[in-house]
């Protein structure tokens, strides 16, 4: 027995030690932090149990029988974030360069599993060079195997991915299913062939960084959520972003008390609107004014800019906000903008998270780019996440909700449970200018007639009374008391049950 | 008494007057351009008249506008406040022809104080001591040594067409006023093709103050003590006080006898001001009247308990002062600050946009804000940039001086850059607190500009007090959360503190109403009924009343007090030692780079690609808060890029061109 437990704690120093001291020095010196560290920072202290120490790889080729690492390069297990269970894989950068093997894999896979069967998010630290390749199709084949556990547990689990180093090939399809990416600066790149590959391919040069950085995948593909300076700070706002999420599909969000008052007033919010309709405003400014104690975690801020997206609480119960920004693009809805939104809108909807939607839309950018880009798919997209939906979803029109992007932006039509409107609001097909220059098409010689009609058309349409009169707007709502108004809505909300008609699975416009 | 007053003016001024004509039961009119049309002023007036754009020339420098507006509203009388149309003679023609009554001075008075060279006449006429100096044509260095000998040394040397620096010398000797005489006129020659100088006294280490006088149309004139407003920014006051901490009574009588005596040369009614340069043995001298209300006076209204508006108003109608020489009292220190929408750190440009939050001290018996703003309000290009002014009262100077910290440490302003941090920066600075002052007092205590405040041990030790207890109450909330596994966590006790590249490590718990904790190996007490969301932490720190502003930037703070604005993290022990093991990254280089000093649109971009530039060539010009911003390259280069093109709409920082490395 002793000589057991002597042997143990022998194997236990010798798993974490893993690629030994000069690795770890080396990966220190890349400005990353071990597998292990990332997990003694991510989870509450003594929390991790640790699943798995002691596999190792079953493969005989190039000489890797003599190399053998306890844990084969991936750190798995469980434990917990500010109190609630998580489970977590975590690549080991030091061992064999994080790469996958087919145990490596089945490691993952379990904890994959188990998450889904007990619901828990699963967040996963990546840091691998890729496949092993001397383990040749063993090691594609567990790629496939987490892949499809990816899948499996979406919409049934929050995923997570940590991209804290090389990210690339195949692996990228992992993170690429998870519900959200966040990445470090200078440390990490996410991409499907390397520069290398590149610069012969298409004789492109490009570094690391500017084809697959974190800067380059908050702001230009859209593919990671957010970027951090450092593994310490990402890893400290993925905790705090953690405690937003429920457990599961089964679960609702999680409650944090707040003692801020639900019938807080925002009287500066009775002028956040300007005279001027072509003049911009920070719809963040309501955005903060209106959530719990003005906190707001923003995600994909440096991308897609005309539609702001993140978490926030109401009256302590998380919620997914939505909003047009009128400070980029006019906050027109475009192609990036739609799928930015719609897969948000998606993740609530799977979790049980009410949507609260600001809506100032003056409509879908023009334009070829958009058009050959295929806008009218990507915009279906956004209007279809709404439309399926079925969690609360609370909407405020603040001033523009022009044509078929007021369709989309959680409309009534769309089943909006709660639709307000400010005074300000502007319901119609299209700004009154673009409205009267095709009705009036033959007075278009007389500005006189034009500027009258377009007085005309304002009185008449530029407010938020003809879609209150039909019902479209349940409420017409003075803008200092929107925090009030919204946290009613939702409170009434609560118990909400809707079901769609059963289907194998929707067909959303991919 | 009148019925019924318009005022000519707008923002925090109009604000101030229409509570007094509010006070005093006169119904009140407010005008306003197209850009206040959701002013304060707007709101508070009884009626309003729209009087054109936005633009002060469209707008409240309309004589007829505003005539239109006395008829249309039967406005009894007009007050101008400051600025725009107040010491215009043809505005006070205007309001009388429409058939209002000017409260200000007489027509007359209002011309002759108009005219520099005027004013001094009748100044020396009137007795005032005015700057010693000889306007006329000096022949040879012999002459120039004779009526600097009669000025008495230092004297200054000045090009009777100069400016800016040019052709002005100081001389302190014989020798010194033979060399500077030759220089300065041949610099004059080649600088303005015109080499006639003059002399005049030069004061060193200048201090500047004012005469508050009130007159009434029954000959009474009276001068309600003095006001001391040497420091300045870009010429422009920022901060005044009441009384000056240079004066003894003696001279202030003396001053004020100059005053008063001025104003009757003049024939005065109403409120005016006298104002002197005085050098550190209290010389003073004469050097111009302003014959309106002054932005600084509610100093003067807090020492002697007066209500200037009030007064103005009483003289207009006509009444007598009710009230002699010898019944003024200036009772305690009173300090004004005015809270500006503009950069300190660059230069002090304006700065406009939203006032998404402004949340200010509570007023009082020795508190006052004059204020033309409310959270939400618009700071326009189209106006001064001041937002408000903090005004306080004290027993004496020290008294006055603390009200002041803590009031701005409570003056929480975002959406617009702002100057509470350098106010509070003066207000710190041992030199200030001794009354050592002059007008260049904000060049030379920031001689390469100003950059926050120092970060003394006090303010050190409220920051960090401040930011484990927000920290700790946001911790401690969070283990509530719903769904743990097994119920709440406990608290780490050990943190380490990371602010402005220092570490301090300290342990802590929460306490019934605070926190108690060790910082450097000394305790620290801390006591706040703070709550996450709360942006105004009030308490006290180590026993001592203190305000800190907070905001949560995700897992950071950013806290500001006693001048200093500055970013901390509260991190586990844990983390720290993590954060340890990361190399430091490399900050990114801009010194290759033109960046943006404003926000702004680009007018027009002056180099191409693969250019040739030599220091101090314009390169790009930058159209902001209306005028035009010409860059200029700080050394010789090859244009690599250039990242914006004519009429881009650029933002603080915002990368303008790359240069070759």
């Amino acid at each position: 027995m002793k000589d057991v437990i002597g042997e143990l704690e022998e194997r236990r120093a010798q798993a974490s030690m893993g690629g030994g001291e000069k690795r770890i020095a080396a990966q220190h010196a890349k400005g990353k932090l071990t597998a292990r560290e990332r997990l003694d920072l991510l989870l509450d202290a003594g929390s991790f149990e640790e699943w798995d120490m002691f596999v190792e790889h079953r493969c005989n080729d190039f000489g890797m029988a003599d190399q053998k690492v306890p844990g084969d390069g991936v750190v798995t297990g469980w434990g917990t974030v500010n109190g609630r269970l998580v489970f977590v894989f975590s690549q080991d950068f030091t061992v064999f360069g994080g790469s996958l093997s087919e145990p490596h894999a089945e490691k993952i896979c379990k904890i994959m599993e188990r998450a889904m069967q007990v619901g828990a998010p699963v967040i996963g630290i990546n840091d691998s060079g890729g496949a092993r390749i001397q383990e040749g199709v063993a090691s594609l084949a567990g790629y496939a195997e987490v892949f499809q556990r990816n899948v499996l547990a979406s919409g049934v689990v929050p995923q997570i991915s940590m991209v804290m180093g090389p990210c690339a090939g195949g692996a990228v399809y992992s993170p690429a299913m998870t519900d959200f990416i966040f990445m470090v600066k200078d440390s990490s790149y996410m991409f499907v062939t390397g520069p290398d590959v590149v610069k012969t391919v298409t004789h492109e040069v490009v570094t690391h960084e500017q084809l697959g950085g974190a800067i380059t995948h908050t702001t230009r593909s859209g593919v990671a959520d957010l970027a951090f300076e450092n593994d310490v700070e990402a890893i400290a706002e993925l905790r705090r972003f953690i405690d937003f999420l429920p457990a599961s599909n089964r679960e609702k969000a999680p409650v944090l008390a707040t003692q801020d008052p639900a019938d807080r007033m925002e009287p500066s919010l009775d002028n956040l609107i300007p005279d001027n309709p072509n003049k911009p405003y920070d719809i963040k400014e309501l955005i903060e004014k209106v959530v719990d104690e003005g906190h707001f975690f923003e995600l994909q801020p440096a991308y897609a800019g005309n539609i702001v997206i993140g978490f926030a609480r109401m009256e302590g119960h998380t919620v997914g906000i939505v909003a047009n920004q009128p400070m980029v693009l006019a906050g027109c809805l475009d192609i990036d903008a739609s799928k930015k939104a719609a897969r948000f809108v998606r993740f609530c909807d799977c979790f049980n998270i009410p949507i609260v939607t600001f809506v100032d839309v003056p409509g879908f950018l023009p334009g070829t780019t958009q058009e050959y880009g295929g806008i009218i798919k990507h915009g279906a997209k956004l209007l279809f996440a709404y439309a399926e939906a079925t969690v609360p979803k609370v909407t405020v029109i603040t001033r523009k909700a022009y044509g078929g992007a007021y369709d989309v932006m959680s409309s009534k039509h769309i089943r909006g449970d709660v639709n307000y409107a400010w005074p300000t609001a502007e319901i119609a097909v299209m700004g009154p200018k673009g409205a009267v220059e095709i009705i009036f098409r033959g007075d278009l010689d007389d500005p006189a007639k034009i500027e009258a009609r377009t007085q005309e058309y304002k009185t008449r349409f530029a407010n938020p009374f003809v879609a209150a009169q039909r019902g479209f707007v349940d409420e017409v709502i003075r803008p200092h008391n929107t925090r009030k108004r919204v946290c009613g809505a939702l409170r009434m909300l609560r118990g909400k049950e809707l079901q769609n008609p059963w289907k194998k699975h929707d067909n959303i416009p991919l | 008494m009148f019925k019924k007053i318009l005022i000519a003016n707008r923002g925090e001024i109009a604000c101030r007057i229409i509570k007094t004509c509010k006070r005093m039961g006169i119904a009140t009119v407010a005008v306003y351009s197209d850009a206040d049309a959701g002013g304060l002023h707007v709101q508070m007036a009884d009626e309003a008249v729209n009087i054109g754009a936005s633009p002060p020339g469209e707008s409240y420098l309309r004589i007829d506008r505003i005539a239109e507006a006395i008829k249309a509203t039967g406005a009894q009388a007009v007050h101008p406040g400051f600025g725009f149309l107040s010491e215009n003679s043809k505005f006070v023609a205007a309001v009388e022809a429409a058939g209002a009554v000017f409260i200000g001075p007489p027509v007359a008075a209002v011309a002759a104080m108009g005219d520099k060279i005027e004013s001094k006449k009748l100044a020396e006429k009137a007795g005032v001591s005015i700057i010693p100096g000889f306007m006329g044509e000096i022949a040879d260095p012999d002459e120039a040594v004779r009526i600097a000998q009669g000025i008495g040394y230092p004297v200054m040397v000045k090009a009777a067409a100069g400016g800016g620096g040019k052709g002005m010398r100081v001389v302190r000797s014989d020798a010194e006023c033979r060399e500077g005489f030759r220089a300065a006129k041949a610099e004059a020659k080649s600088s303005f093709g015109d080499d006639r100088v003059f002399l005049e006294k030069f004061i060193e280490n200048p201090r500047h103050i004012e005469i508050q006088v009130l007159a009434d149309g029954h000959g009474t004139i009276l001068y309600l003590g003095e006001r001391e407003c040497s420091i300045q920014r870009r010429h422009q006051k920022v901060v005044e006080e009441a009384p000056s901490p240079l004066l003894d009574a003696a001279t202030r009588k003396a001053m004020g006898a100059q005053a008063v005596a001025l104003a009757r040369a003049v024939d005065y009614h109403s409120a005016g001001t006298v104002e002197f340069v005085s050098d550190q043995k209290k010389n003073f001298y004469f050097l111009e009247m302003n014959t309106r209300l002054q932005v600084e006076h509610p100093v003067t209204e807090f020492v002697t308990g007066l209500d200037i508006v009030e007064q103005m108003i009483r003289v207009a109608h006509g009444e007598k002062l009710a009230f002699g020489q010898d019944d003024i009292r200036l009772d305690g220190w009173a300090m004004e600050a005015r809270v500006y929408a503009e950069d300190p750190e660059r230069g002090f440009l304006p700065s406009i946009g939203r006032l998404a939050h402004y949340d200010v001290p509570e007023e009082g018996a020795h508190l006052r804000i004059d204020s033309g703003v409310a959270e939400g309000s618009e700071v326009s290009m189209f106006y001064d940039p001041m937002i408000a002014k903090l005004v306080v009262h004290g027993k004496d100077r020290p008294a006055a001086i603390a009200a002041m910290r803590r009031a701005l440490d409570r003056f929480h302003v975002r959406g617009v850059r702002h100057n509470i941090d350098f106010l509070n920066a003066i207000m710190r600075e041992p030199r200030f607190a001794e009354g050592a002052l002059t007008t260049a007092f904000v060049e030379e205590t920031w001689p390469d500009g100003f950059h926050g405040a120092a970060f003394d041990g006090v303010v050190r030790r409220a920051l960090m007090g401040v930011a484990l207890h927000v920290h700790l109450c946001v911790i401690a909330r969070d283990r509530t959360i719903s769904g743990t596994l097994d119920g709440p966590a406990g608290i780490a006790r050990n943190w380490v503190l990371r602010m402005d590249n220092m570490l301090v490590r300290a342990s802590a718990s929460l306490v019934e109403g605070g926190m108690d904790a060790d910082v450097e190996g000394s305790p620290l007490a801390v006591r706040a009924p703070w709550r996450p969301g709360k942006r105004i932490w009030e308490g006290t720190v180590d026993g001592e009343d203190t305000v800190v502003q907070v905001e949560r930037l995700g897992t950071r703070w950013r806290l500001a007090h006693g001048g200093v604005t500055t970013e901390l993290s509260v991190l586990t022990e844990r983390a720290e030692a993590m954060l340890e093991r990361m190399p430091p990254k490399q900050a990114q280089d801009s010194s290759g780079m033109l960046l943006s000093p404003m926000p702004g649109m680009i007018v027009d971009v002056l180099v191409a690609a693969g250019d040739s530039v030599e220091p101090g060539q314009a390169l790009v010009i930058v159209d902001a808060m209306k005028m035009e911003n010409v860059l200029r390259a700080e050394r010789a280069g090859v244009v690599a890029r250039a990242a914006v093109a004519k009429g881009d709409s650029v933002s603080v920082d915002q990368v303008l061109l790359e240069f070759e490395a």
